[in-house]
């Protein structure tokens, strides 16, 4: 038991890891705050597109969300840093981990968006732009609102996962939390920074998965 | 060299491909491996964990509650690198590909076991009532009434999940595994080319694209049950 706590809680290692944790955390946070966004926004373009009357226009969006939704993140990462560099273009850690998370988790967001949209009856469109509003207008201020709420516990889900999903780019050496704690773990030769790290994401994370846990069973019922 | 040549000098090299596409098939191999393992384990133990809730035994429940949460609100690849790391040093030594297909298994049995108790949770009482009035213990009524009701409304998120968490078997490439990204890794830092890595993404497409339109098909096949 000493052992263990020697080895997982080990008080002493964790105190000298934790500035760098806590380092490590705030480059999630801006992590979470560029992603999520661009998720969010990127989503709801994907998901406009998949619904266009032109099928020249949405067969490819949806070829390109199921691409995206098929190749795992951590590969779409390493392609874009270790890939492009070929080609001349070299992005930064931060901007190839913005752009691997837009196109995979824009996808999912997308296809959220789009299960809304889909769930939204046409006499809503039809009521609507019968008093004159027009298709843009109908989108944004009728069908919108309403497909939103209706996946919401959707949304907060898929926004667990990419927060969660922040800790791959400690694979492309971008410093964030679970890097921070990766690094302190080799320099200690003891897994409890890591221990440490999953605390923190527990508790960051733990009131959000209650809430959805609630959400998604008060839905079922 | 203009660009054209470059692009297709680093992305679509013939002699790299020659060369390295043995390795990627490998690699598609071990994948097909860990996520076939993952998948029967993890949706197992979910349907298992479901089915013992469905007693609602007090502190039984409480820990399934806490076990799925924490599995649910930790990145995987935390959980990778704490039992890959950490087990060693209190004695006990696990190959990456045992790490990978134990987490992943538990991380999708947490994710399963929520989405089977929804179901569960959905099935009106009368259908309880009316089958233990006909004599059927509380079991055979899980096992013969209630689960076989609940696990079909369960499909579609089941597979949307599955397909996202068997994925992960990339996150291997970390700790070792020799799968589909471990390989293109490898081959892209001997080969000093891309082409590589441009068959690992196409070898995902080619094991998943059918899965992930499965997905889309079921979705709209078993709409009506969500109702």
């Amino acid at each position: 038991m000493d052992m263990f706590i020697s080895q997982f809680l080990n008080v002493e290692i964790i105190g000298q890891a934790l500035p760098l944790l806590l380092r490590g955390l705030g480059m999630t946070a801006q992590l979470c705050l560029a992603v999520v966004p661009l998720g969010l926004v990127g989503g709801l373009l994907i998901a406009l597109v998949c619904l266009s009357k032109h099928r020249a226009i949405r067969w490819p969006a949806f070829v390109l969300v199921d691409f995206f939704r098929a190749v795992p993140p951590l590969v779409l990462l390493i392609f874009i840093y270790a890939g492009l560099p070929f080609i001349g273009i070299r992005p930064s850690p931060f901007v190839a981990v913005c752009i691997a998370f837009l196109l995979n988790t824009g996808s999912y967001y997308g296809e959220i968006y789009r299960a809304g949209i889909d769930s939204i009856g046409k006499g809503q469109w039809e009521a609507a732009r019968s008093t004159g509003l027009t298709t843009t207008q109908t989108l944004v201020y009728v069908v919108i609102p309403q497909a939103v709420r209706n996946v919401l516990p959707d949304l907060v889900s898929n926004t667990v996962e990419v927060v969660k999903l922040t800790s791959i780019a400690s694979v492309v050496a971008l410093p964030e939390l679970l890097y921070s704690a990766d690094m302190a773990r080799s320099l200690t030769y003891n897994p409890s920074p890591i221990v440490a790290a999953a605390v923190i994401y527990l508790i960051l994370l733990w009131p959000c998965v209650r809430l959805l846990s609630r959400l998604e069973h008060r839905v079922a019922r | 060299m203009d660009s054209t040549t470059v692009f297709l000098d680093a992305f679509f090299n013939r002699a790299v491909i020659d060369k390295y596409l043995p390795d990627i098939l490998w690699g598609m191999i071990i994948t097909v491996e860990v996520a076939l393992a993952v998948v029967a384990t993890g949706i197992a133990l979910g349907l298992l964990l479901a089915a013992v809730r469905s007693f609602r035994v007090r502190p039984i429940n409480v820990l399934i509650v806490l076990f799925v949460d924490v599995l649910r609100a930790l990145p995987p690849l935390v959980l990778i690198l704490i039992i890959y790391f950490g087990l060693p040093s209190v004695g006990i030594r696990l190959s990456g590909f045992a790490v990978l297909w134990l987490v992943l298994s538990l991380v999708l049995a947490a994710f399963a076991e929520e989405i089977f108790w929804s179901g569960i949770l959905s099935i009106r009482k009368g259908q309880w009532e009316a089958a233990r009035s006909t004599g059927l213990t509380f079991l055979q009524t899980l096992t013969h009434v209630i689960l076989p009701q609940a696990v079909r409304m369960t499909v579609p998120p089941l597979t949307n999940r599955t397909i996202a968490i068997t994925k992960n078997t990339a996150l291997g490439a970390v700790i070792g595994v020799p799968e589909i990204l471990m390989q293109a890794q490898t081959a892209q830092s001997f080969s000093g080319n891309a082409t590589p890595l441009l068959l690992g993404a196409l070898a995902y497409i080619v094991l998943f694209v059918p899965v992930v339109v499965l997905g889309r098909w079921l979705e709209t096949r078993f709409a009506w049950g969500r109702a």
